[in-house]
């Protein structure tokens, strides 16, 4: 299933004295099976573009397609149930889609409102609590009594019980402890290479959208800046900075290398097995390659 | 270091929903203009400690003095008019109706007069750049300018110490580099006390001590350095190694000579730089 915004602008408070210009002008595909990561400043529009993808929030202008379905601006939209089927989110803030008296019951709710048998849910819930690294008997507490970071895990665990076509994922390691992080970030990307689910990623970390992605777009001012592969994106590194981001570490630390030692390695190197090669070549070699 | 401002004799806490404690017998100290992180894994009792701190909850055992007062319920409004804290959701901390009312809010009820809270507030709002945002509804923000916002709120308040949970979990990487800029400025000028609970290791690695907490306990307190020597051994608490030290391990791993596992990309470049640039 592809994804498409065609034009997007969006009013937060449309026709009122409140309204705001949040996003304008958006064009972005998401091909089934793609790994998207959407990169930007605080306040470019990342999260209000985000929900479009399964039409929580309806263009003010353009339009978006989901699989056949089309939303446009301006018209009323009814049985939005599939899409929200397919297309599973994972919200910045994970008290926002919790709310059912026990963690079983909140990630049952999804996959039991689409029609699975309660049994099934259930079991689903099982396997997605241990694939988050909670133990079991988490199921049975209220989802209010826990830790930022164990409330985050649960809000994965109900996406991930949904099965979705394409998982939406807005800074889902905030509030992760490192290992966790690596961990859940290394399980969405079996899914979406063993499963090819699409997966459209908003982060802060360079690091993340660097080893995940295929594609990248960098939002700025409400509007897609520029649009590329982590290679290339991450290889011009002024025009990061200009937008207020920055380069993952390891580039950061190669370009420092690159400085002291008043040579250039070739090419940027993504990972820190990459430039430890590089690095270990060039001293080796004391020729720049 | 200066004198402990904040101490912690054999404090536990147990939820009156749970089974286990959520802090077991933690003694620690924090001293006067320190910037102190804390470290560990979900749920291991970070934000349990920080609502301690701050008189939310009260100790099931044991007992807390912040500058000399213990903390009980007759004494946590004058401790909380020296800790401010920022929480994991700044949603759950927005009371005002407008960003500058917000901000206000804390020094209306610290008696603070009009003329200087305004100041005050548009003072707090500038450092973090929010100042343009003043009539908008705290609740209708993105989520890093939420952060933001929270972060004005004790800013505006000058307490002696500032508690952060997680406060800048999700800025852009500059803008969470300006935050704690900001702050560490504070910290050193004014000799503010600085708790700040995180699980940026780049972060920790700046702080002047760093407590490790596991499953409720403290496993372990020390300079960033001694931490991060714990190598494999963090990664087994939840945690991670630094990028400069695992860059220098792997390194190591391929023969390039190294004198030691550096905490700052700096000091390895300049390593690399010195004992290799002339082979
Ligand atoms: N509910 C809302 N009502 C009005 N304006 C809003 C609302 N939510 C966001 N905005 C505004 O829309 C713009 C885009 O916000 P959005 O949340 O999409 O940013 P973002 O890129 O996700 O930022 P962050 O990285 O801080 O989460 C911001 O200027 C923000 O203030
Ligand atoms: N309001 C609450 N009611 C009951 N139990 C709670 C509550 N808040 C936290 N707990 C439990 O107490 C323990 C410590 O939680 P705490 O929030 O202090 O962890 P934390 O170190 O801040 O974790 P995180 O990194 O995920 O924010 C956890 O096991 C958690 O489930
Ligand atoms: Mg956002
Ligand atoms: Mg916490």
């Amino acid at each position: 299933m592809d994804i498409s915004l065609k034009n997007v602008e969006y009013r937060y408070q449309n026709n009122t004295p409140f309204e705001r210009l949040a996003i304008s002008d958006v064009s972005i595909n998401i091909e089934s099976g793609q790994y998207l990561a959407i990169i930007g400043h605080t306040g470019s529009g990342k999260s209000t573009v985000l929900q479009h993808l399964n039409a929580l929030l309806k263009p003010t202008k353009g339009t978006v397609w989901i699989g056949n379905r089309e939303i446009r601006a301006g018209r009323k939209e009814k049985n939005l149930k599939e899409v929200r089927q397919k297309v599973g989110i994972v919200f910045q803030f994970p008290e926002h889609q919790l709310f059912e008296e026990t963690v079983e019951k909140d990630i049952c709710f999804g996959p039991q409102n689409f029609g699975v048998s309660e049994e099934e849910a259930k079991r689903r819930a099982k396997e997605a609590i241990k694939q988050v690294g909670l133990h079991e008997e988490i199921l049975s507490k209220s989802p209010f009594d826990l830790s930022g970071g164990q409330m985050r895990r649960v809000a994965i665990a109900g996406v991930l019980a949904m099965e979705p076509e394409c998982i939406v994922l807005d800074e889902p390691t905030a509030g992760l402890d490192p290992r966790g992080r690596k961990e859940i970030m290394d399980l969405f990307y079996r899914l979406h290479r063993e499963n090819h689910v699409a997966t459209v990623l908003v982060t802060h970390s360079m690091e993340d959208a660097a080893r995940y992605a295929d594609e990248i777009v960098i939002m700025h001012k409400g509007r897609v800046q520029k649009k590329g592969t982590p290679y290339e994106i991450f290889s011009v590194p002024e025009d990061l900075l200009e937008l207020g981001l920055d380069v993952p570490e390891v580039v950061r630390f190669q370009l420092k290398l690159e400085k002291a030692f008043n040579v250039k390695f070739g090419k940027i190197c993504l990972t820190a097995e990459e430039l430890t090669d590089a690095v270990a070549d060039y001293l080796r070699g004391g020729t720049p390659k | 270091m200066g004198k402990p401002l904040v101490v912690l004799d054999n404090v536990s806490y147990q939820y009156d929903s749970q089974e286990d404690f959520a802090l077991k017998n933690v003694s620690m100290k924090v001293y006067e203009g320190e910037w102190l992180a804390i470290v560990g894994h979900n749920g291991s009792g970070k934000s349990t400690l920080a609502k301690l701190l701050n008189g939310l909850q009260f100790p099931t055992e044991g007992s807390i003095s912040i500058n000399g007062i213990t903390l009980s319920e007759d004494t946590v409004w004058d401790v909380r008019r020296q800790v401010g804290m920022v929480f994991q959701n700044p949603d759950n901390q927005f009371v005002g109706t407008t960003v500058q009312d917000d901000v206000a809010f804390g020094l209306e009820n610290n008696g603070v007069p009009a003329k200087v809270m305004g100041e005050r507030v548009v003072d707090a709002l500038s450092r973090v750049n929010m100042e343009s945002f003043l009539d908008q509804e705290p609740h209708h923000l993105s989520g890093g300018q939420k952060q933001r916002v929270a972060i004005a709120g004790v800013l505006a308040l000058r307490p002696s110490i500032i508690i952060l949970d997680e406060a800048t979990s999700m800025l852009d990487p500059r803008g969470r580099e300006e935050v704690i800029e900001t702050i560490m400025k504070l910290q050193q000028e004014e000799s503010i006390t600085v708790i700040s609970i995180t699980h940026d290791l780049e972060e920790a690695a700046r702080a002047n001590r760093i407590l490790v907490l596991n499953k409720g306990e403290i496993y372990r307190e020390g300079t960033p350095e001694e931490i991060f020597q714990m190598d494999e051994e963090l990664v087994r608490l939840g945690l991670d190694i630094p990028f400069p030290v695992k860059m220098s391990k792997q390194l190591s791993e391929k023969g390039v000579v190294l004198s030691k596992y550096y905490l700052t990309e700096e000091e390895l470049v300049a390593e690399l730089w010195t004992s290799h640039s002339k082979m």
